[in-house]
């Protein structure tokens, strides 16, 4: 790091005013690109159908992203460390069948011990693939998608023909998805909670931050003496945690469990991700940005089925508007580099 | 040297290559079209056989309606064919898409299958496949998806019209028979699905105060279907009523409506099975919907196979036979048997059913 | 040279990996010379590896089950993976070259639907097989170019147009169903090539690959593939046109999607909306199998080959015995696992004494060099 000497300003030019700074800093946050988009993709949508913003669509928007936003959490913390974890729709269902299972009647555990069923049989999966790529050394898109195959196939023997139905949950199971605070749904709260418990995690503490190290420079991160079998070790076993506990919140929200639970997931987390900012190569991105990112894509499902839109263009539409959030997103960057690139050279650092 | 080590890679790939052509090209038969391999012709003899191996392939695995429908346990298509003394196999892929489907028709082929019970996942994607079963006098019943131009009988869990009307009869008394209704399907391909609202269009002309705003798609999926539920109610805020032909769909279409604000604002019908429709029956979030046995479907389709590949059913319009405890069906119009019309579940009924 | 990454520099730490995408993460382990010796050895022991696979494959199908070395198993066999094997050829390429094409199975269905829909039209055929060649290379050619002009990552690039394709499919066909295609067409599922039990499908994968083995594996034009998927920073000083060559590879993987589509529209005579979803993670599987290595920079197409081989054989002979049909996807997944394993045993169990000694001496991983530790 270079000494910095006191800025050398040229005569006649005019000094920072403090809104400029503040400025400054918003346009800096990279958030800021996807949470432009939310907002006019949300203004225009609600322009033409004033329902798209009724407090019960709101709480059901909220609570199809909550899922997805938990999902995106823990695909963020591997992600940022230049790995990918492609199994979280496979450890989804696992988890949604089995802890469903025991939320029922017939067992009757209490609900706290549901979560943490569903935490151990995620952190169980997380652990596995955790494993695989630490010590094994392999590759983490091949160790996740083995375990997409292998996770859904024990899934499918272990649910047969089987399904769990509402009827033989004990009531206060599947109003966990239901309950509200003031019209905002406590699930959104929660999860919302968690998020920035995640992103403080991640900003604060170091073994947060080696994550972004590890994924910006792998080498250097090993040479600088991160201990980096144990941070991207501990980083699969949070995100198949994650993913088990979404698994219970999705049994508690659809009700229903078979074993297709969680199908394809996947790919709408990954895109999710990308979305919310956070680069595909690992080195940067923030959980909130991912977690918006997961807003954003159901607030598009959300807005096409309310608008009514033939459902023949649901996908296209979905699909054309997910590339046009990484090209967005890509521009914008690309923009800031330059603009952050020409302002410290203008300041003669 | 080096330029010949530098093609080595080519040149494994070429040996290993041109070494399975060879394997290939050479191997047995030879001739241009695939040799039948041992399969034991199943039909002709006057005498019923027994001891016939016959494949039950449904639309995908580890799917609980068709786990009812051909399980042995509950009665379904594997009971009826060991009741006769043959021997059935479950078998099928995981996807429910015609790719993964037609594999395991062609193995139950290969393995000398006497007859085929099968749920199309497609309506004709399955035909090449299918039309070289029965070319090779392998019988083809279908149960619950047809696929009308390539199988010997199709075994019809209710008659299309009788779905289509009930439905909306059933949905027109909740509501009073005025008012806005939706449907929520399932994919906006399925077969049986649009032939179904196909009468519930025609029988919707009956009632001019009712009015079908909008048919929106939940394919099969429990989270898709919550979505668009979700949409139509928000589109539509006046709707009176959904109609859901699809278990998946009405499951999701009931776990929106349960809430202080669209119960019994919002009627429910549709095809449920009873166990999974209890708690919204008893809690008052639907009032009836209808479905067929799907077990009985199963064992129907079963007992049809095991005697066309026995020999003792002839395939043509007007036989009749008997398929056990389901009594006796006649073959109608276009080789299809009807199974019966629709039960409604209500709350009086509703604990009386294990399905 | 052992199939892995930090051969360089060879130390006991763990490495995370990186997905397709990022050319520069990597310090050029012993791979990067010549293609002589370099890439020979560690082809032939996958390869190797491969065909032990396939004839463990081959003896486990035969003897649990008499009707798999028959010609009407294998002509089945091959017809229900021509298509996969299509497009697993390019997708070995792309992969080699550092990215990754997930669209594939969504190009497949637009063309599937474009043909259906053309065809309905009363469209001469011919003219179509044109039009659908056009739409899968406009296909590719929009992977390209987002990857290698805008420079977004190709595995988000192709979610997306995964998404889109398919939704197009959708537009064009809308619930219909095309399923009137003629004879001579369709008979593409039924018969074989003459005097050959094999598949047109599978003859058609034959020829192909030879086509792509010889570009890979003897053309200037397949060392450069190598040499970006090693270090695409390098390989663009050293002159090559990574951003051409990529956008060829995605151009020619969506015209195999078309191709493959249309072959999979008239084995199935149906043109309908979903044809070929769940296709894409398939061929990607296949060709890890194949031994390409997701890093890029490794692979070859007799690998291709096998891996098509030991896939498609092991599902069948599964098929024809009596196994649980529900536990398929297990044995994919371990397959894949086991495949990535063996190679890597003695490491593997090399990291592992390592793992187990530094826990026992209850030291703290040492850094290649004794830097002091620095605090964040």
């Amino acid at each position: 790091m270079t000494a910095t000497l006191a800025p050398h300003r040229e005569p006649g030019s005019p000094a920072p005013a403090s809104s400029r700074r503040l400025a400054d800093r918003v346009f800096r946050i990279r958030e800021f690109g996807i949470v432009a988009v939310l907002v006019v993709f949300v203004a225009v949508t609600a322009s033409i159908q004033s329902r798209f913003l009724s407090s019960t669509n709101i709480q059901f928007i909220l609570v199809d992203a909550t899922i997805f936003a938990l999902l995106a959490l823990g695909e963020t913390i591997v992600v940022i460390s230049r790995n990918v974890d492609l199994s979280v729709g496979s450890v989804l269902g696992l988890s949604a069948f089995l802890t469903a299972r025991l939320a029922s009647n017939t067992h009757g555990l209490p609900l706290p011990l549901v979560f943490l069923a569903g935490i151990g049989i995620g952190l169980l999966c997380g652990i596995v693939n955790g494993l695989m790529v630490t010590i094994g050394r392999v590759p983490s898109l091949v160790v996740t998608l083995a375990t997409l195959y292998i996770i859904r196939g024990a899934d499918v023997l272990i649910v047969g023909g089987g399904q769990v139905v509402p009827s033989s949950y004990y009531p206060s199971f599947l109003t966990i998805s239901k309950a509200t605070v003031a019209g905002i749904p406590d699930l959104a709260i929660v999860v919302a909670v968690v998020i920035a418990g995640g992103a403080y995690w991640l900003r604060t503490y170091r073994s947060g931050r080696e994550l972004y190290a590890i994924g910006s420079n792998p080498d250097a991160a090993r040479l600088a003496g991160i201990p980096m079998g144990r941070r991207v070790f501990t980083a699969f076993a949070l995100s198949g945690a994650i993913a088990g506990v979404a698994g219970v919140l999705w049994a508690s929200r659809y009700g229903t469990v078979d074993s297709t639970a969680g199908t394809s997931y996947e790919l709408q987390v990954v895109a999710a991700v990308v979305v919310g900012g956070v680069a595909i190569f690992g080195g940067s991105g923030s959980v909130v940005g991912a977690a918006i990112g997961a807003l954003l894509l159901q607030t598009i499902n959300s807005a096409l089925y309310v608008l009514g839109v033939s459902p023949n263009w649901d996908q296209a539409i979905a699909g054309f508007l997910l590339i046009l959030a990484i090209v967005l997103d890509r521009l914008i960057s690309l923009r800031l580099t330059a603009s952050l690139r020409r302002r410290s050279a203008r300041r003669g650092a | 040297m080096r330029a010949l080590l530098r093609r080595a890679p080519l040149a494994a790939s070429t040996l290993v290559v041109a070494s399975a052509v060879a394997v290939a090209a050479c191997s047995s038969s030879g001739s241009a079209t695939p040799s039948s391999s041992s399969s034991s012709s199943g039909s002709g003899s006057s005498t019923a056989k027994t001891g016939l191996k016959i494949f039950v392939i449904p639309k995908n695995l580890g799917n609980p309606y068709f786990t009812t429908a051909d399980s042995k346990g509950t009665g379904g298509a594997l009971a009826a064919i060991s009741a006769l003394g043959d021997s059935g196999t479950e078998t099928s892929g995981t996807a429910a898409t015609s790719a993964s489907q037609i594999p395991a028709i062609q193995a139950a082929i290969t393995k000398g299958a006497n007859a085929l019970v099968v749920s199309a996942t497609d309506p004709t994607a399955l035909c090449p496949t299918l039309n070289g079963a029965i070319k090779r006098k392998i019988p083809v019943v279908t149960y619950d998806s047809d696929a009308p131009s390539c199988r010997s009988l199709f075994i019809n869990q209710a008659s299309t019209s009788a779905i289509g009307t009930s439905e909306v009869d059933l949905l027109a008394k909740q509501i009073g028979d005025s008012g806005e209704i939706g449907i929520v399907s399932a994919a906006a391909s399925a077969t049986n699905q649009n032939a179904w609202i196909g009468y519930m269009k025609t029988e919707l002309a009956k009632y001019p105060k009712i009015k079908l705003v909008a048919t929106v798609y939940g394919n099969d999926d429990p989270a898709t279907a919550t979505q668009v539920t979700q949409g139509l109610l928000e589109q539509y805020p006046n709707l009176k009523g959904i109609i859901s032909p699809t278990t998946v769909g009405i499951l999701a279409a009931a776990g929106v409506l349960d809430s202080a604000k669209y119960r019994s604002k919002v009627m429910l019908t549709g095809l449920g099975t009873p166990d999974s429709m209890k708690k919204y029956v008893s809690d008052g979030t639907v009032k009836a919907f209808e479905l067929w046995n799907p077990a009985n479907l199963g064992y129907l389709a079963g007992y049809a196979a095991a005697d066309i590949a026995g020999g003792s059913l002839k395939v043509t319009q007007g036989a009749t036979f008997t398929a056990g405890k389901l009594g006796q069906f006649t073959i109608g119009a276009d080789n299809t048997v009807l199974l019966g019309p629709p039960t409604v579940f209500d709350s009086a009924n509703i604990n009386n059913f294990n399905f | 040279m052992e199939h892995d990454v930090d051969a360089a520099t060879g130390n006991a730490a763990m490495t995370p990996e990186h997905v397709p995408g990022d050319g520069a993460g990597r310090t050029g382990g012993g791979n990067g010379r010549g293609g002589g010796w370099g890439r020979l050895r560690p082809a032939m022991r996958w390869e190797t590896g491969l065909v032990v696979v396939v004839i463990a494959i081959a003896i486990m199908g035969s003897s649990l089950s008499p009707q798999f070395l028959t010609a009407n198993n294998f002509f089945n066999l091959g017809l229900n993976n021509g298509e996969i094997a299509i497009m697993a050829l390019p997708m070995a390429l792309i992969i080699i070259s550092g990215e990754i094409d997930l669209s594939v199975e969504s190009t497949l269905g637009m063309s599937s639907a474009v043909l259906g829909v053309l065809w309905a039209d009363h469209w001469p055929m011919l003219a179509i097989f044109v039009v659908v060649a056009v739409v899968g290379a406009l296909a590719g050619a929009i992977n390209g170019l987002l990857v290698t002009r805008v420079g977004l990552p190709s595995l988000a690039v192709t979610i997306g147009t995964l998404a889109l394709y398919r939704g197009i499919a959708l537009i064009l066909l809308g619930p219909r169903t095309v399923a009137n295609f003629p004879t001579i067409y369709t008979n593409v599922g039924i018969v074989a090539i003459p005097h050959t039990d094999l598949p047109y499908s599978i003859g058609i994968f034959i020829v192909l690959a030879v086509i792509f083995a010889i570009v890979l594996h003897a053309t200037p034009f397949g060392r450069s593939i190598y040499a970006m998927g090693d270090n695409a920073e390098a390989a663009m000083f050293a002159g090559l046109r990574v951003k051409r060559i990529k956008t060829t590879l995605f151009i020619v993987s969506g015209v195999a999607s078309a191709l493959a589509g249309v072959l999979f529209t008239f084995r199935l005579n149906t043109a309908v909306q979903d044809n070929g979803t769940g296709l894409s993670l398939d061929v990607v599987a296949i060709v890890l199998l194949a031994g390409v290595s997701i890093f890029g920079g490794k692979g070859s197409i007799g690998g291709v080959f096998l891996a098509v081989l030991a896939f498609a054989g092991l599902q069948n002979a599964l098929l024809l015995t009596n196994f649980n049909q529900e536990a398929t996807g297990l044995v994919t997944g371990g397959l894949l696992l086991v495949s990535v394993f063996v190679p890597n045993a003695a490491m593997f169990v090399r990291s592992i004494r390592r793992a187990v000694t530094r826990m026992t001496r209850r030291m703290p991983s040492e850094p290649a060099l004794s830097m002091p530790r620095k605090d964040t």
